[in-house]
């Protein structure tokens, strides 16, 4: 995998500007082969969402940001699949981290909080997307929503692991305390913020243009890079507040679920 | 692939307008656009063509909307695997604006560009022959913003991240040239029944 600044092949380059330049050249053959991954632990984040971890012995590495496909298939052949985002850092070796909400009535979140146990064996594919991976390279603007955090949490980590200087900020929208998916691991780089229920004395609402200034703010050299991640819904809330506030529209990558 | 231990999934159900891997998402619409959604305004959207064309042309939004129209309702295919069955898009055949422009004999592939400056690739053959739109309505009403509005291009026999939302304009090539998702592993052409998702699919 190699990064880059700009498209991997230097030919048409349209009249109009490129939002969301590819940030590193993604492998093909990754992308393209189903591998077997066996979950090997299960850890409650909240009442809603689960962390999973698997042994993918193949597995050739990511960057933070990165997704795969993950597939179930029942005893008649019928095949389900889903995209899910990669919550561990790179360098886990031969593990993974998927952190799923429980969908009401989902086909493969439901499998995974109901049925799921350790020794299971699934198939993912990939990792998948160099837009939305961050190398570590550049200033980190995070802004979340729900499981949205999940990507954004494997560049947190990421940061921690490797001791690295640049900056990087994470603004965390969940419903309340108990629903904040990683609580215990967020330090001084996160801000959360409630939208239902919030501890005394810490406002309830949605992520506003004043949460955004105070992050704006203090501006890196070279600038942010932002990353949204979420509902869709909460992306195109927080991308318009990302760029109300001055953030270039090309310097905003959106990860939305859907 | 192993059967997993203890899935059995929802209920089948036979839908014949279904290719492999996806699922009827019904009345959801997904969006899943990777940059943020432009505030375009009829006025300023306009649609070029260009390239290997004996007549390069930009139309505005009036003047594309003189051309005769024509609409497509039928069913769509993400790649993130849910489709939707018997919607509608009103524009004008891709046909329409090609003919204008009228493509050189050595044309065969193009670049679809937003103007965003999203970018995707399909042959020239995907695209002509009544299988390709530029739209402006969904249902009975404009095409929101999210979805692509003002306009966007439709080419609903691939998987829908060909049909690049905001469009701003073909360049006609005598070659392929891989778009944004193409560049990010995905396949060149996406066929939903050959189950082109990925590249080496
Ligand atoms: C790039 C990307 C990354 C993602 N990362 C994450 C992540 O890190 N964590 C995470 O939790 N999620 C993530 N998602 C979302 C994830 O892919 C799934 O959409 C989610 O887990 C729901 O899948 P499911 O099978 O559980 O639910 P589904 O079965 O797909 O159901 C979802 C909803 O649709 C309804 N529905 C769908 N199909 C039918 C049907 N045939 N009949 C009746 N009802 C139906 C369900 O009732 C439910 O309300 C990501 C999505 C994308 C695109």
């Amino acid at each position: 995998m190699s990064v880059t600044d700009s498209t991997p092949s230097a030919g048409f380059t349209p009249p109009t500007r490129f939002a969301v330049p590819g940030r590193i050249a993604v492998s093909n053959r990754a992308a393209a082969t189903w591998q077997r991954a066996t979950l090997t632990e299960v850890r409650r984040e909240t009442p809603h969402a689960a962390t999973f971890r698997f042994a993918v012995p193949d597995w050739e590495g990511h960057l933070p940001g990165q997704h795969l496909m993950l597939r179930l298939r029942a005893g008649d052949g019928y095949v389900a699949q889903r995209h899910y985002s990669i919550a561990s850092p790179p360098d886990d070796t031969g593990h993974i981290e998927l952190t799923l909400d429980h969908v009401d009535g989902g086909e493969v979140s439901g499998w995974f909080h109901t049925v799921a146990k350790p020794g299971d064996e699934v198939e993912v594919r990939g990792p998948l997307s160099g837009f939305f991976a961050w190398p570590g390279d550049r200033p980190a603007l995070l802004v979340g929503a729900g499981s949205g955090v999940v990507p954004l949490m494997s560049m947190v980590r990421h940061h921690r692991a490797r001791g690295l200087s640049v900056p990087l900020r994470l603004l965390v929208s969940a419903r309340g305390p108990e629903e904040l998916i990683y609580a215990s691991e967020y330090g001084a780089e996160t801000a959360p913020v409630f939208t239902r229920t919030a501890p005394e004395g810490v406002p309830v609402g949605r992520v506003s243009a004043a949460h955004v200034a105070a992050l704006l703010a203090d501006r890196p050299e070279g600038g942010w890079e932002a990353y949204v991640c979420g509902s869709n819904g909460f992306a195109e809330h927080a991308s318009r507040l990302l760029v109300d506030a001055g953030q270039p529209v090309d310097r905003i990558r959106i990860e939305r679920f859907g | 692939m192993n059967v997993t231990r203890g899935f059995t999934g929802r209920p089948r159900v036979r839908n014949d307008g279904l290719p492999p891997g996806q699922y009827d998402a019904g009345d959801d619409w997904p969006v899943l656009s990777a940059e943020v959604t432009p505030d375009l305004t009829p006025a300023e959207w306009t649609f070029t063509v260009d390239g290997l064309v004996a007549e390069p042309r930009t139309w505005t939004w009036d003047e594309a909307h003189a051309l005769p129209p024509s609409a497509y309702e039928g069913d769509i295919h993400c790649v993130t695997s849910w489709s939707k069955f018997g919607v509608r898009f009103g524009g004008v055949s891709l046909d329409a604006f090609l003919d204008a422009v009228r493509p050189a004999p050595e044309a065969t592939h193009v670049v679809a560009y937003s103007h965003t400056g999203y970018t995707t690739n399909l042959p020239l053959a995907d695209v002509t022959g009544g299988r390709a739109w530029i739209v402006w309505e969904y249902g009975d009403g404009p095409l929101p913003a999210e979805h692509g509005g003002p306009a966007r291009l439709i080419v609903p026999h691939l998987y829908f991240w060909k049909s690049a939302k905001w469009i701003a304009g073909l360049r006609l090539l005598d070659h392929d040239e891989p778009g944004f998702w193409e560049q990010n592993g995905y396949h060149h052409r996406g066929n939903p029944w050959e189950e082109q998702r990925y590249s080496g699919d």
